[in-house]
C-alpha cells in the first residue's frame, strides 16, 4: 500500500519536474542562440527573485494566479474547459468595485458584499456558458471565449465618465468610483522598502482547502470527478450531468470572480488599469503545471508569479524580457507533452508489474501441482 | 494513509507560504535616502509604455528626445525599459524605482499609466526628479508633462476636412480612454468647422483597462481597412503602433490619406514604403519636453509641477514633411493663429 503510494506521487511529481527542466535547457538554447550566457541570466532571476521585496511581490501575484489556477482547475477536473475565467474575474472585479465604490457599510459587511458581488458576477457570468451547453449543446470552449469579448465590451461601455466610471485629477485615466475605507481588507507591513503581502492570501490557503475538500470529501465532489472521468458512468450510476455542468460552472465562475478580490480590497481599491486582460489564461496554465492539485497549483502560482518578477530585472541587465515568455511558452507545452509521456510510462509499468504477478502465480502453481 | 499524506501536504505548503511571507533576505532597494546623488554624468532612466522604442510613433518621439539628450547634453548613461500589455501598478513601480534605485535621474515615465506608480516612487526617492508624460503626478520632484493634443488635431481635422473627396473621414483611436477622446474631440471640430458635410467616424481598438490598441498594428489595419471598404477616404489615427497597420491598409488604396500621430511618421525609415500616402502627422513633441527635462535637471534646477505644452509654445502641431498639404497651408496658418489668440476654442471631450 505504502509503496504504490510512495511511486503514484514519484509520477505525479515526475511530470512538472521534467516540463521544467526541459523548458529551462530550451530557454538556455535560445539564450545561446541570441549570444548571451544563460547561467548568468538564471543566476540573475535567481539572486533578484529571492531579494525580500521581490518575496512579497512574488506572494501578492501568486495570490492572484492561485485564485485564477483554481477556478479552472474546478473546471478540468469535470473535463469542462472554462477559459472564460478571464472575462468572469474582469466582470466580478468590475461589479463588486462598482458596488463597494457606491455604498458605505461598516467593514465586516462592506468585504463580504464586495466579494459575494464578486463571486455573484462571476458565476452568472460562467452560468451563461453552462445553460448554453445543457440547453443547446453549445460548447463551452466557443461559449466563455466569446463571453470574454462581450465582458470586454460591456465593462468599455460602463466604464465611462457618466456611466459608472469617474475620471482621475490628470483627466487621463478612468476607474469607478473608489472604496470607502471600509471596503480595504488588512495587509501584512513587511516594511517600508518591501510593501504590504495582501491579507487576501489568507483566503487564498482557505479556498485552496476548501476545494481539497468540496472535491475529495464531499459527494458532489465525487460526482464531479466521476463525470470528468467518464459521462455515461456517471449518468448510468444516477448523477445528473446536467445539473453537474451548471453548478461545476457556476462555482467556477464564482471562484474567477474571486481573482481581482487582492487586487481590489488590498491594493487598488477601485477598477482602473489594475486589472489586466490574460489573467484568466495564466490561470489555465498555472492549473496545467499544478496538475489541478491545490499544493500543486500553489507552486505553479509562485513559480509563474517568479518568473513575471524577474522578467524586469533581465531586461534592466540587458537582456531580452520576453525570454521569460518564452521560458511560460515552453514550461506550458512541455507540462502536456511530460504528463502524457509519464502518463504512459504509468501504465506501461502497471502492466509490466501485473504481468510479471500474474507470471509469478501461474509459476508457483504449477511448482505446487508439479 | 493517503489521507495522512495529503495532510502532510497541505500542512508544508501552508508551512513554506508563511516561511516565505516573513520575506527574510534583503530588499533589492538599498536606502532610499542615500540613492539619487550620484555625481558624475548624467545618467538618464526612461520607462516606455506598451510598445516601446522603435512603435514609430509616441514611444519613439519620447525616444527621439533622449537621442537628442545624448548628442546636446553629452548623456552617456541611459537605462530604457518597456511596459508590457499585462503589468499591474506593482509592475510599473517596480520598474520606476529599479531606475532610482540604480541612480538614474531624471527617471522618466513615458504614458499616463506610470501616474499612480509614479505618485508611490516620488514619494520614495524624493532626492530624484521624476518626470511623467500625459499625466499629473503631485509631489516636489515630479515634472508632469502635458500637451494640447486638441489643438494639433484641429489642425489635421482641418486637412481632412480640405483633401476628403468622398466627406467622409476616419478616427481610429488606440483606446477609449479621455486622452484619445482628447485627439478625436479636436480632430471633429476641425472637420466640421472647415466643412460642415464631411463627416468622422471613429472607432476604437480596445477598451478601458485593456491597453492592446495601442500595440497592436494588425487590428489597426483591419479597422482603417473596414473605413476603406465604407468609403473614408483620410484617416487619422491615434493609436500608437497600431496606427502602422493603419497607414500600411491605407497605401494599399490610391487616392486615399493616412494621417499620423505623436512622431513625424513620414521620415520614419520603417514606413518610407507608405511615405506617400502619408499626408501630415499631427506632431506631440514628446522629444522636446524629455529634452527639458534632462537639460534642467543637468543644469541644477529640474524642472517640477506642470508644464503644458501647446500649439502656441510649439509643444504640439502639424509636420509639412512630403508637401502634401503645402497647398492648403493658408488655411491651416488661419486655423493656427486663431488657436493660439483664443479665437477658436478647441474641445477637448467629445460630445
Amino acid at each position: 500500500m505504502k509503496k504504490i503510494d510512495k511511486e503514484r506521487l514519484l509520477l505525479a511529481i515526475a511530470a512538472p519536474v521534467l516540463a521544467i527542466v526541459v523548458s529551462f535547457v530550451v530557454t538556455a538554447l535560445v539564450l545561446v542562440a541570441t549570444g548571451k550566457q544563460p547561467f548568468d541570466a538564471f543566476n540573475i532571476m535567481f539572486q533578484y527573485g529571492i531579494k525580500s521585496d521581490s518575496q512579497v511581490y512574488i506572494l501578492d501575484k501568486a495570490t492572484t494566479y492561485y485564485i485564477a489556477g483554481l477556478a479552472v482547475a474546478i473546471g478540468f477536473r469535470m473535463n469542462l474547459f472554462n477559459i472564460g475565467v478571464d472575462g468572469q474575474y474582469r466582470m466580478g472585479a468590475f461589479f463588486a468595485a462598482a458596488v463597494g465604490g457606491a455604498v458605505t457599510l461598516p467593514s465586516f459587511l462592506q468585504i463580504p458584499l464586495i466579494i459575494l458581488v464578486a463571486m455573484l458576477v462571476g458565476g452568472m457570468w460562467a452560468g451563461i456558458a453552462g445553460v448554453l451547453k445543457t440547453t443547446r449543446g453549445v460548447s463551452e470552449v466557443i461559449a466563455t471565449i466569446m463571453l470574454n469579448a462581450i465582458a470586454t465590451s460591456v465593462i468599455g461601455y460602463l466604464l465611462q465618465p457618466g456611466r459608472l466610471g469617474h475620471l482621475d485629477a490628470a483627466q487621463t485615466q478612468v476607474s469607478t468610483e473608489p472604496l470607502p475605507a471600509s471596503g480595504h481588507l488588512f495587509n501584512f507591513n513587511m516594511g517600508e522598502l518591501n510593501g504590504d503581502v495582501y491579507g487576501f492570501i489568507v483566503i487564498a490557503v482557505l479556498l485552496g482547502v476548501a476545494y481539497w475538500f468540496v472535491l475529495n470529501r464531499t459527494r458532489f465532489g465525487f460526482d464531479l470527478r466521476a463525470v470528468g472521468q467518464s459521462e455515461s458512468a456517471a449518468e448510468a450510476s444516477g448523477v445528473s450531468v446536467k445539473r453537474m455542468v451548471i453548478t461545476s460552472m457556476l462555482i467556477s465562475g464564482a471562484m474567477a470572480g474571486l481573482i481581482g478580490m487582492p487586487t481590489l480590497l488590498n491594493d487598488a481599491h477601485q477598477f482602473g488599469t489594475e486589472f489586466p486582460a490574460g489573467v484568466g489564461f495564466v490561470g489555465i496554465s498555472v492549473a496545467l503545471l499544478g496538475r489541478n492539485n491545490p499544493v500543486g497549483v500553489a507552486l505553479a502560482a509562485l513559480l509563474w508569479a517568479f518568473l513575471e518578477r524577474t522578467s524586469t530585472q533581465l531586461e534592466f541587465e540587458n537582456y531580452d524580457k520576453e525570454i521569460v515568455g518564452v521560458m511560460q511558452g515552453v514550461i506550458v507545452l512541455s507540462v502536456v507533452i511530460a504528463y502524457e509521456v509519464v502518463r504512459r510510462y504509468g501504465i506501461k509499468r502497471q502492466q509490466q508489474k501485473v504481468g510479471e504477478e500474474l507470471a509469478a502465480q501461474a509459476k508457483n502453481k504449477q511448482e505446487v501441482t508439479a | 494513509m493517503r489521507r495522512v499524506t495529503k495532510i502532510t501536504a497541505a500542512g508544508i505548503a501552508s508551512a513554506v507560504l508563511a516561511l516565505s511571507a516573513t520575506a527574510c533576505g534583503s530588499s533589492s532597494q538599498s536606502d532610499a535616502s542615500s540613492s539619487g546623488s550620484s555625481s558624475g554624468g548624467l545618467k538618464v532612466g526612461i520607462a516606455y509604455d506598451v510598445g516601446g522604442r522603435g512603435d514609430h510613433s509616441f514611444n519613439d518621439s519620447a525616444a527621439a528626445g533622449i537621442d537628442k539628450a545624448k548628442k546636446g547634453l553629452g548623456v552617456t548613461q541611459v537605462k530604457e525599459l518597456t511596459a508590457k500589455t499585462a503589468d499591474t501598478d506593482a509592475d510599473r513601480e517596480t520598474r520606476l524605482e529599479q531606475l532610482a534605485d540604480a541612480g538614474y535621474n531624471p527617471v522618466i515615465g513615458v504614458g499616463y499609466s506610470y501616474a499612480t506608480a509614479m505618485t508611490a516612487a516620488a514619494k520614495k526617492y524624493p532626492n530624484v526628479t521624476f518626470g511623467i508624460v500625459d499625466s499629473v503626478v503631485p509631489g516636489k520632484n515630479v515634472d508632469s508633462i502635458q500637451f494640447t493634443e486638441e489643438q494639433s488635431s484641429y489642425l489635421a481635422g482641418v486637412a481632412a476636412a480640405l483633401k476628403t473627396k468622398t466627406n467622409k473621414i476616419g478616427f481610429i483611436g488606440g483606446v477609449d480612454i479621455p486622452l484619445i477622446k482628447k485627439f478625436q474631440a479636436g480632430f471633429d471640430q476641425g472637420v466640421t468647422d472647415t466643412n460642415p458635410k464631411a463627416k468622422v467616424t471613429a472607432q476604437y481598438l480596445s477598451h478601458g483597462s485593456d491597453l492592446s490598441g495601442f500595440a497592436d498594428p494588425a487590428k489597426g489595419k483591419e479597422a482603417a481597412q473596414g473605413m476603406l471598404d465604407s468609403g473614408n477616404d483620410v484617416i487619422y489615427s491615434a493609436a500608437g503602433s497600431s496606427g502602422n497597420g493603419a497607414i500600411e491598409a491605407v497605401a494599399g488604396k490610391t487616392g486615399t490619406w493616412a494621417i499620423g500621430v505623436d512622431s513625424d511618421q513620414y521620415q520614419d525609415a520603417s514606413l518610407a514604403k507608405y511615405k506617400n500616402s502619408i499626408l501630415t502627422s499631427a506632431l506631440k513633441n514628446v522629444d522636446v519636453s524629455v529634452y527639458d527635462l534632462i537639460s534642467s535637471v543637468k543644469g541644477g534646477t529640474p524642472l517640477t509641477g506642470t508644464q503644458t505644452y501647446s500649439l502656441a509654445k510649439g509643444g504640439v502641431g502639424l509636420s509639412y514633411s512630403g508637401g502634401f498639404i503645402d497647398d492648403i497651408k493658408t488655411q491651416l496658418d488661419a486655423a493656427t493663429k486663431k488657436i493660439v489668440n483664443g479665437d477658436i476654442k478647441v474641445k477637448t471631450t467629445v460630445s
